[in-house]
């Protein structure tokens, strides 16, 4: 990936691997709803080592705007070769349950906006014959569970449709990949105790950068929640309903 | 409240922690007072707010500019000097002041206004300061420089924290022609041959420091390892290559805190014996990397943690050249008589630069750091009694390596403590401050001073 647009570039995870990306001399469009912010990410990838660092405010649950915004990344950059999006909300599941414009908002921003900016991104890739499409998913879209379905279904149709677009893109040699991390310590779980199940953003960037090198297709980072997914997934449902996860 | 504590692992506080993640953010606001806080590089209570909150800047962790030709780098206050050297380094440049750990933040940097081996030759860190932001918690945001706002940039230097917090800072780095270093160490047999090979070398050196056996006494008293070196030059001679720059990044670690009966008289005395004797013999001069050379502990991760669970206490003075043979020299006798011998014990000369900054502890003269396990009364006595002997001297105690001077030596120290105090931001306050200030210090009113608030 030599020009890259990343999408919710302020996160956590987006900055370690804007970092990343930076130090390898990667050309980048960042894409967060905070100017300030924004460029604050933007001046870091650019002393770090970026060749060219473009960014732009916007609201990404206009997906009305994400036409224009990729047409104009695609200018500024020259072309894109990679996409990173790390965009996406916690919720909070107790609201969810009591509200729909709470629970419309995370499925929005985490599947809506991702599904509509995946759709432009991939028409181009798929005519260009080549690209890597990073996106950030989660283990709650494993399996839904009562403490976070909302935010568990919101993941867990992103994993669907990528699959699908997987299926579809590789014959056009574009590879798909989805990242899965577990619980990471970044402000969005700020006021989670932390446990040794956490990892750093940069670990998680790491991985994210080691799975598109190697154009895998999912990927859970750090590995160690393969196996605990693979538990969890594998509980009967009628034993799982039971319990208070 | 989580329980914290700082470098030495001594005191144990009950404090808030909230993290801070973009420098435009505002203060966040909280109950009791706050306080910035970088890597916990500090050794005492400097770092520590007990009852209060701690403000945590590694996330303000943003380089903003760098210009390769001039050497200015702008960052935020959170970035690291390891950072800063990762950035720099390959550029051909170098932190113009750098303190014995690379793990220390700008802001931190700036907040104890640190030296290293170079004083002599460049001053404290916050010379090389061009500008900063200060956060006050009015609200107001200044931009601090010698000539904007020069008196807030006199405060802030030095100013363990308590005048706002430092967002982002601009400094000067020093062109190097290359990573490695060109050693020398020379043995000297006691205080006096420390003082004349310290005299001999500073015109030619701009890093010296000395290693102390702090068991020696009697007409050895004093005797140690002088070590000087200077950056090496792009073409340099076929000198030796010192095995330790292998040691880049070795990555070894302390797994656990090490019982306390580690540490006694017997296995400092044969670390001393070994290492002196050890040093004397490899070549000199020699070609060190300028990892080890600079940060020799860095290599050993959590090495606070070998003096276990009760942690240590460190005592770094000053001592004006006027009073500094004798006062140097009841020093050691008394660490030496103590019996509780100081690991590491190290002596190096201060020069005459001033710092912008008004609370800077260094000042003329002979610095000299010695660390003690904690062993409770005995050892608060002995780092008691030292105390008083820097204070007779017309010396000075480092605050960041402190947990323990009393109101009355630290008034002795820092004379400008009540100018400074007026600049202290309300909302802030740390351990330390509340410590040597038991009584609060009279304020004289700021109003109808100039102030610029965007
Ligand atoms: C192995 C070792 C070797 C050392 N060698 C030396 C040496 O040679 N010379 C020397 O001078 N010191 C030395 N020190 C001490 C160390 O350099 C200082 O304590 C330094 O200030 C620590 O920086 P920090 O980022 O860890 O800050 P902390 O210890 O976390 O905080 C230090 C002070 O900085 C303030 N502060 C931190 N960030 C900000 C900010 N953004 N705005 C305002 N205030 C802020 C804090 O409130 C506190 O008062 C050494 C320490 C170690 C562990």
């Amino acid at each position: 990936m030599k020009k890259v647009i990343v999408l919710g570039a302020t996160s956590a995870i987006a900055q370690a691997t804007v970092r990343l990306l930076a130090a390898r001399g990667a050309a980048l469009y960042l894409v967060g709803r905070n100017a300030a912010n924004l460029e604050a990410v933007a001046r870091d990838a650019s002393t770090r080592g970026a060749p060219k660092v473009e960014f732009r405010a916007l609201d990404l649950n206009d997906c009305e705007a994400h036409a224009s915004l990729v047409e104009r990344a695609w200018q500024a950059l020259g072309g894109l070769d990679g996409a990173v999006l790390a965009h996406g909300v916690l919720g909070d599941q107790a609201e969810s349950q009591r509200s729909w414009a709470a629970t419309e908002l995370v499925l929005r921003t985490n599947f809506l906006s991702a599904a509509s900016l995946l759709t432009e991104l991939a028409n181009r890739f798929e005519a260009q014959k080549a690209g890597t499409l990073v996106v950030i998913s989660s283990v709650a879209g494993d399996r839904g569970r009562q403490s976070n379905y909302v935010y568990g279904a919101s993941k867990g149709a992103l994993t669907v449709f990528l699959q699908g677009l997987r299926n579809r893109l590789a014959k056009s040699g574009v590879a798909v990949v989805t990242v899965k991390p577990g619980f990471v310590d970044t402000p969005m779980t700020a006021h989670v105790p932390k446990n040794k199940l956490f990892a750093s953003p940069e670990q998680v960037a790491r991985g994210l950068l080691k799975a598109a090198d190697g154009r895998k297709n999912e990927v859970y980072v750090p590995g160690f929640w393969a196996l605990i997914m693979l538990i969890i997934r594998s509980i009967p449902e009628p034993v799982f309903k039971r319990l208070k996860l | 409240m989580s329980t914290s504590d700082s470098w030495g692992r001594f005191p144990r506080v009950e404090q808030q922690t909230r993290a801070l993640v973009w420098r435009s953010d505002a203060l966040p606001r909280v109950d009791g007072p706050v306080l910035p806080h970088g890597l916990g590089r500090s050794y005492g209570d400097s770092c520590l707010n007990d009852g209060g909150t701690v403000l945590l800047t590694a996330g303000l962790d943003r380089l903003i500019d760098f210009d390769p030709t001039t050497g200015v780098v702008r960052c935020e206050a959170g970035v690291s000097l390891d950072t800063l050297l990762r950035l720099a380094v390959p550029r051909g440049w170098f932190l113009p002041v750098t303190p014995g750990t690379k793990f220390v933040t700008v802001g931190g940097a700036i907040a104890n206004d640190v030296h290293g081996k170079n004083h002599h030759r460049a001053g404290t860190f916050g010379r090389h300061v061009r500008r900063f932001e200060l956060v006050r918690s009015d609200g107001s945001r200044r931009m601090c420089s010698p000539v904007e706002n020069a008196d807030w940039f006199g405060a802030t230097i030095g100013g363990l924290g308590l005048t706002g917090l430092v967002t982002w800072a601009e400094v000067q780095l020093t062109p190097i022609r290359n990573p490695f270093v060109v050693q020398e160490t020379v043995p000297f047999d006691n205080l006096d041959g420390f003082m004349r090979v310290s005299a001999e070398s500073e015109a030619d050196h701009d890093f010296t420091m000395s290693w102390v056996d702090c068991l020696a006494r009697g007409r050895k008293l004093g005797r140690g390892l002088f070590y000087r070196g200077n950056f090496a030059p792009t073409q340099f001679d076929r000198l030796p290559l010192a095995k330790s720059h292998l040691s880049h990044g070795s990555g070894l670690a302390v797994p656990m805190d090490l019982p306390g009966f580690c540490l006694n008289r017997l296995s400092v005395s044969a670390f001393n014996f070994l290492y002196y004797h050890r040093e004397r013999t490899r070549p000199s001069p020699r070609l060190v990397h300028y990892d080890p050379f600079f940060y020799p502990l860095d290599s050993v991760y959590g090495w606070n943690r070998i003096y276990g669970r009760k942690g240590f206490l460190q005592f770094q003075c000053v001592v004006p050249h006027a009073t500094a043979r004798d006062a140097l020299k009841e020093l050691l006798e008394r660490s030496a008589r103590g019996g509780l011998p100081s690991f590491l014990s190290v002596l190096k000369t201060f020069g005459d630069l001033p710092s912008p900054g008004w609370m800077s502890f260094p000042r003329p003269g002979y610095t000299l750091a010695l660390d003690f396990a904690n062993r409770g009364e005995k050892t608060w006595r002995l780092v008691e009694e030292l105390d008083r002997v820097t204070r007779e001297a017309g010396g000075a105690v480092y605050p960041a390596k402190d947990a323990r001077m009393s109101p009355e030596s630290f008034a002795a120290y820092f004379p400008q403590r009540e100018r400074f105090a007026a600049y202290i931001d309300p909302a802030f306050s740390s351990s330390f401050w509340r410590r040597v200030n038991p009584v609060p210090l009279p304020l004289p009113s700021l109003e109808g001073r100039q102030v610029s608030i965007p």
